[in-house]
């Protein structure tokens, strides 16, 4: 026993900022942006925080699976950019949903969504729980730093969700966590405490290292991918899509040319909403749900890369 | 015989004539920003079994066969 997802919903903020509105705050340009890094505008909130978010994209999960709220049994929301340290958002959720379960947040950055199913599809195992939400809620714009045009370019918000319920469709799952704080990282706030004479982590903004981080992105999803199907016994011929974490279109590229994947089998969104770190993958999901491009048995490879380091991969049949 | 092959793989990834390619060329001549750089970096590592960082101090193509030379040894 693990799960079949039931709905999938999605939400971003009404607010979209094109690069040329972003040329405008640092030194960029349209064309540099579409093909250094394939974005072509992201929405990014003015007045919605992360669980507002959050809470919506649940809604239209709800809505679209036939599941009512008070069914719920679990609710798990992976974040970066989370309101508050505590409450968590999930919390937050569940309070909007009016509701009482189990509720927690996951923390492991773009690719924490895979880390959602993993945890849920426990809870299904053990028979603890008939119907969950997982969600991935990011407000980048919040802890990006919009003096830096490396980094400030690249993310935008949004949340997906999805309604899991009762079934046997979560098919294989991996994970590679390789823990350091070199190549990505977000500090929290230094804190006012008199008696840290320890060393400042620095900003409390994303810092990437871009060469590190596109290495250890390209080659995790060339491997994993591959890893995955041979755990599953399947083939790519037996995949209908490929869903990455939508982080910039190089690495897609860039994957695509390693591993042999042709690109057109990989799900791409990112010109429209930039990385919206773990809240990317539900959100291609939830579109490819909502264009009617699956049908019932498909099998969706998700991969997905980030802070941790940590990258994984899983399948599961729609 | 590092030349010979780096300049191979450079001239693959961007499309364009070995010939084009000598020691004194700098990547950002050729268009190459900082993320070609990793995905060339990538592959020289498959290549020479090497694990290469392309620190900022790599500007030319004489640059990079000369760090190569010191990896491999």
């Amino acid at each position: 026993m693990s799960f079949r997802i039931a709905g999938t919903g999605m939400y971003v903020p009404e607010n979209i900022v094109t690069n040329d509105d972003l040329s405008k705050i640092v030194e960029t340009n349209d064309e540099w942006i579409k093909t250094r890094v394939g974005i072509e505008r992201r929405h990014v909130s003015v007045n919605e925080t992360t669980a507002d978010m959050a809470v919506k994209a649940a809604q239209a999960a709800l809505e679209n699976s036939g599941v009512k709220a008070e069914e719920l049994d679990l609710i798990l929301v992976s974040t970066v950019s989370g309101d508050y340290v505590s409450p968590s958002v999930s919390c937050l959720v569940q309070k909007a949903l009016g509701v009482h379960c189990l509720a927690y947040d996951i923390s492991a950055a773009c690719s924490a969504f895979l880390f959602l199913l993993e945890t849920a599809a426990g809870y299904f195992a053990r028979g603890k729980v008939k119907k969950a939400l997982v969600i991935g809620a990011e407000r980048m714009s919040r802890i990006i730093d919009w003096d830096d045009r490396s980094t400030c370019v690249i993310f935008g918000d949004g949340a997906g969700a999805a309604v899991l319920e009762e079934g046997d469709n979560y098919l294989a799952s991996l994970f590679n966590v390789q823990g350091g704080d070199e190549v990505i990282r977000i500090p929290t706030p230094a804190g006012k405490s008199p008696f840290y004479k320890g060393e400042s982590l620095g900003d409390p903004y994303v810092y990437m290292n871009g060469q590190e981080t596109f290495k250890f992105a390209v080659s995790s999803i060339s491997r994993d991918i591959k890893q995955v199907l041979e755990d599953a016994s399947l083939s790519l011929e037996d995949i209908k899509y490929v869903v990455p974490h939508q982080a910039n279109l190089r690495i897609i590229d860039a994957a695509s040319r390693r591993s042999g994947i042709p690109l057109e089998k990989f799900y791409v969104n990112i010109q429209e909403y930039g990385n919206t770190s773990s809240a990317s993958v539900p959100m291609a999901l939830d579109e490819l749900n909502r264009a009617g491009k699956l049908e019932r048995g498909d099998l969706i490879l998700f991969t997905a890369f980030g802070g941790g380091l940590a990258s994984a991969a899983s399948i599961i049949r729609w | 015989m590092y030349f010979e092959k780096i300049a191979e793989l450079i001239a693959d990834k961007i499309d364009c004539p070995v010939s084009d390619i000598t020691l004194e060329t700098k990547f950002s001549d050729l268009g190459i920003d900082s993320l070609d750089l990793a995905e060339l970096a990538m592959n020289l590592e498959d290549e020479f079994s090497i694990t290469l960082e392309m620190t900022s101090d790599i500007a030319t193509v004489g640059d990079l066969v000369k760090k190569i030379e010191s990896l491999v040894g």
